[in-house]
């Protein structure tokens, strides 16, 4: 037997079935669908089991807001936990399953927490499981994340991609309901940009579940029609399936466009969803009103649905929820669902009122009363009645809506500082307080909760908005429909009723409200916190009303006094892998590569990440086992001829000007001004608070041009800084900055042969030699035949070297160059293992030493820091603290017994004494092998380090248990007196 | 949020780099009287208003510009944006 509760008509295509499985089951549905309409077309009501319970549910609404039937989407790769089976648009092939539950779902074992339910109150994490506190992480979680939670992750990687995009447009309408479709159409035909977004698939809102007509169209077809004329507009962009997910600032939302979502697998290059960045002028928010439900006894079983999710069923997908329902409402509109299921020919058990004057009924019972408790294990059987008089009345039926009324959805009007405030008229919070800038609210979310006052409230909202924009506003014809004025009497819960739900997907009841209530917890933000009520994914839209009823009431005071909590982004869940976007794995971040890098590959060079660089960090050989077999080759081979590194990735910036000399002395702490052209100087640059911020040096090719070069890592923020000096600090300085790492390939050239190699390179007329050129040099020289090429005779490794520096496009051209001149000196390429070998064996500070708690005193190079001149740091790097005595020096470390290893991050403690934090004598910065010593060595930060060369200490690295005797250094371990440097 | 650069109109804050307090700007004199003190205060003394504020935005995916923005930090409203470099020569920086 199949769609028991299938009806006729409504926007369903019965032409076209859908096959789909829920927890292992086949079911038929249609297209149109949704998978909870499938699923009660098909007689199942029982589609999940409560997050605290596992108490039996079943869907309660239509819609986004659904806070119960929950399920996992799909499998494998794809599985996705806690989708709305209210919101799944079906498709062909759909499986899905049940969660939150141990065993079948109408057998679920965890069912026995029900039965405990007296200690799984407000608060009881906090209660129970305070003691002993070991028990905590290995017995109380694992058992509570066990029985609670919701769906599971396949913990597999997902197949599918999601985009990122951008639009713009004057007008950015949320919501196609009457109000939004009205506010379009306004727009659109006036000539302004326009975007109308709406979550579901199809648009319409409630014109799609209401039996009233628009002039002679039924709302359906009315909405259909707007739409089909929105989209032949050129300036009007519809997006169904397209959620606004938050109001951000400055008229910027954010919207996930669902492309995929409602097919089995994404459509051949599509992604699965697309996070768009709107920038609208203005917004009409048209997201129309959230029926509340009423708290009553055993109120959560599988059957029991607000009134309106019933009508939608009916009407929108020919559903009927049960063959026998009942009706509680305190309002009118309840009555709407009685008569819409009636005229389809369902059996309305009886509508049950609260108030005495309700309407009356021609065509079922009318009752005055209050359901008190239900009955019906795993779906509703029995709604039991207590009427005005006093007696008792059971109603049989398997559904049973309820209508407390309508919450306009206020949501987006709060996601900057809106606060909203109390309608006494319809008993709701309306939009209040400060909403987001340029936004208008219109139909149903404004408080206008008929049709007509939708259609009236979103054209006028959009002609607002176009005279403001400065166009001329075209009046639309709108069509005469419904205009039924609101009728209720405020309802919250029923007298005396305990285990009655308000916020079904965290399994809070109205005793949970009382009992926080009585423990002190009086502020609404306080409730939300103890009891959880409202922070379940579904925000408490359909709750948050009920909870703050009976709290206004246990406090003696009115709702608004009692005020409400607020609404935050994003609209509903959003996946991560939306927000990520392209954004993931090797695509993390952008990915730098250097010239060289397709001949590096070619040389089977290993890669590392710097930055956002990708740099060789060795190049493995035939027969080499371990990467230190890699790197100590190209030390070796780089001391004993020449070696080859591809350093493009230092920060380069030109600097340029009268005043370049003068902007250099502002920004290093060393002296500038006299250096002369021709020559380089290394520079050691301060923050303003003294402490080392950057080294590197800077190339004076003319009197009002140098080269700076910046540490890999810091190229950006250096740069920043340069020109927050120049621009902020310095705005007449004669000097113009332009950073240009990316226009030169830049290699360096080290080893006793690099001067024989390098006259391979350099064109005849450019003389090298050690007189011509020596240490510091540098020029623009031309290479290869004529191609420009800055050379720098700067040194990092100790080694007589070279940087040479070519426009970009030739940089792979150089490389390929200098490894075929340098065959006849064995010329090695090395990577930035090699190279950080070669500095700490001769002791150049670099990252671990500029670790930004350092100074220059701390570094060994206080002296360098210029007392004749003003520059950044200058002035707070005299102060007391930062040159104590016994103040921290950079030392080198080597160890005593030369097998034993030198780790970084160790400590440094006196030979004899306690080993603890009281007694710290200081630390390791960089560690190596060197294969030129033959033993482990390493660079550290001594107290008065620079007086106790020669002292026998002890290293400790608590965190892996190992210690070694060391003894203190000078940081120079290779050549200290410079000499290769200058040969 | 939108920052309408004086050059090149409004874009996008993430094409910004943000620093702090435009206050910044105000470097002291190296060779004032007081100047350990001025610095000490210029490097580490800092309003934090609830409301409006003056502070340095750099356009670093952009034309490099910094900027001197001010934004209430209650709402994100800004009402003025300015070249830094305008400011600073407005407050009497030079060379």
């Amino acid at each position: 037997m199949s769609q028991v509760n299938r009806l006729n008509g409504g926007q369903v295509n019965a032409d076209q079935p859908l096959k789909f499985k829920f927890d292992g089951k086949s079911f038929t549905g249609q297209q149109g669908d949704t998978l909870a309409s499938a699923l009660l077309a098909n007689g199942v009501r029982l589609m999940g089991r409560s997050f605290k319970y596992h108490r039996p549910r079943g869907v309660l609404t239509a819609g986004s807001e659904e806070p119960n039937a929950l399920v996992e989407l799909r499998t494998g790769a794809r599985q996705e936990p806690n989708t709305r089976a209210t919101t799944i648009e079906l498709f062909d092939g759909l499986t899905a399953k049940s969660q939150n539950r141990l065993g079948p779902l109408q057998f679920d074992l965890l069912a026995i927490n029900d039965r405990f339910s007296n200690f799984l109150t407000a608060g009881f994490y906090y209660k129970t499981f305070m003691w002993p506190a070991a028990f905590w992480e290995k017995i109380y979680e694992p058992i509570i994340r066990h029985a609670a939670g919701l769906g599971s992750l396949s913990l597999q990687e997902d197949p599918d991609v999601y985009d990122k995009g951008f639009l713009h447009c004057d007008l950015l309408v949320i919501g196609a309901g009457p109000a939004g479709l009205a506010a379009a159409l306004t727009a659109g035909r006036s000539g302004a940009q326009v975007i109308l977004a709406d979550e579901d698939f199809r648009m319409g809102g409630r014109l799609n579940s209401e039996t009233f007509v628009l002039g002679d169209q039924s709302g359906a077809d009315w909405a259909d029609s707007v739409i089909a004329e929105l989209a032949s507009l050129s300036n009007v962009r519809v997006m169904p399936r397209t959620t606004i997910i938050g109001a951000f600032d400055h008229g910027i939302y954010g919207a996930v466009e669902r492309i995929s979502d409602h097919k089995i697998v994404p459509d051949a290059g599509k992604p699965r969803q697309i996070l768009w960045r709107i920038y609208t002028k203005r917004t009409v928010l048209a997201a129309g009103a959230i029926e509340r439900p009423i708290a009553f006894e055993n109120n959560d079983r599988p059957g029991i649905m607000l009134a309106s999710a019933i009508r939608t069923y009916a009407n929108r997908f020919a559903v009927a929820a049960d063959q026998r329902i009942a009706i509680f409402t305190n309002n009118d509109d309840g009555h709407r669902t009685a008569q819409d299921l009636h005229a389809k020919g369902i059996k309305i058990s009886a509508v049950v009122d609260v108030r005495p004057d309700a309407p009356r009924s021609m065509d079922y019972e009318v009752l005055n009363g209050e359901v008190v408790d239900t009955k019906g294990r795993l779906g509703l059987t029995f709604a039991e009645v207590r009427l005005a008089d006093g007696t008792m009345r059971a109603l049989e039926c398997g559904a049973l809506g309820v209508s407390g009324g309508w919450n306009p959805n206020v949501h987006m009007t709060c996601h900057q500082r809106g606060r909203p405030t109390w309608n006494d008229a319809l008993a709701a919070f309306v939009p209040g307080g400060v909403l987001p800038p340029g936004m208008t609210v219109a139909g149903a979310a404004n408080g206008d909760m008929s049709t007509a006052g939708a259609l009236k409230g979103g054209a006028a909202a959009a002609s607002s908005v176009l005279k403001d924009l400065g166009l001329t506003a075209k009046t639309i014809k709108l069509p005469q429909t419904e205009d039924t004025p609101v009728a209720i009497k405020p309802f919250w819960y029923v007298e005396g009723c305990s285990r009655a739900w308000l916020d079904q997907q965290n399994d809070v009841t109205v005793k949970d409200v009382k009992l926080s209530h009585q423990e002190g917890f009086r502020s609404v933000e306080h409730l939300k916190r103890y009891t959880t009520l409202g922070m379940a994914t579904d925000q408490g839209k359909t709750s948050n009303m009920g909870g703050l009823a009976i709290m206004a009431e246990l406090a003696g005071k009115t709702i608004p006094e009692v005020g409400t909590t607020i609404f935050r982004p994003p609209y509903t869940p959003t996946s991560i892998g939306v927000l990520a976007g392209r954004h993931r794995g090797q695509e993390f971040h952008p990915k730098r590569l250097t010239p060289s890098h397709k001949w590096a590959q070619e040389q089977g060079a290993v890669f590392v990440e710097v930055g956002n660089w990708l740099r060789a960090q060795w190049f493995p050989r035939a027969g080499e086992t371990t990467w230190r077999e890699s790197v100590d080759r190209e030390v070796l081979a780089t001391r004993k001829s020449v070696g080859v590194c591809d350093v493009t990735t230092l920060g380069k910036v030109d600097v340029q000007g009268a005043d370049a000399a003068a902007f250099l002395n502002k920004i290093y702490c060393n002296a500038f001004a006299k250096l002369e052209v021709g020559k380089t100087r290394y520079g050691l640059m301060l923050r303003e608070d003294g402490i080392a911020k950057d080294d590197g040096t800077a190339a004076r090719l003319a009197e009002d041009h140098f080269v700076v070069t910046t540490t890999t890592a810091n190229a950006l923020p250096v740069y920043r800084h340069m020109e927050f000096v120049r621009q902020c600090l310095f705005p007449d300085m004669d000097v113009q900055l332009i950073s240009t790492t990316e226009a030169w390939a830049q290699y360096a050239i080290a080893g006793p042969n690099s001067r024989a190699l390098l006259q391979k390179i350099v064109d005849p007329d450019t003389e090298i030699s050690n007189e011509a050129f020596p240490f510091m040099g540098c020029a623009n020289i031309t290479v290869c035949g004529g191609l420009r090429a800055r050379l720098f005779r700067i040194s990092f490794s100790g080694e007589l070297a070279y940087e040479i520096a070519v426009p970009t496009a030739y940089g792979d051209a150089l490389i390929r160059k200098i490894m075929e001149v340098g065959t006849e000196f064995d010329v090695t390429p090395y990577g930035t293992e090699a190279l950080g070998v070669m500095r700490i064996e001769k002791g150049h500070a670099a990252g671990n030493e500029l670790n930004g708690t350092t100074t220059a005193q701390n570094l060994g190079m206080g002296r360098m820091v210029s007392k004749t001149k003003d520059s950044i740091g200058s002035k707070l790097s005299e102060r007391e603290g930062l040159n104590a005595a016994g103040d921290l020096r950079q030392v080198g470390i080597k160890p005593v017994n030369p097998a034993d290893a030198v780790p970084a991050g160790a400590h440094l403690m006196n030979a004899d004494g306690p080993v603890d934090a009281a007694h710290d004598q200081g630390y390791v910065t960089s560690a190596c092998f060197s294969p030129n010593l033959g033993h482990a060595i390493a660079l550290g930060f001594l107290k008065n380090g620079d007086t106790r060369l020669g002292e026998v200490m002890r290293i400790v690295s608590p965190l892996n248990d190992y210690a070694t005797t060391v003894e203190i250094v000078s940081a120079h371990f290779i050549d200290p007196q410079g000499e290769r440097l200058r040969a | 949020m939108i920052i309408n650069h004086p050059l090149l109109g409004p874009r996008d804050s993430a094409e910004f780099t943000y620093l702090g307090d435009a206050k910044l700007i105000d470097r002291p004199d190296a060779a004032s009287e007081n100047a350990a003190q001025e610095f000490y205060e210029y490097a580490y003394l800092r309003d934090n208003p609830a409301g409006w504020h003056k502070e340095l935005w750099f356009h670093e995916a952009g034309d490099r510009s910094w900027l001197v923005v001010t934004r209430n930090t209650l709402t994100h409203e800004i009402s003025k944006v300015e070249l830094a470099r305008d400011v600073a020569r407005s407050r009497g920086r030079s060379k």
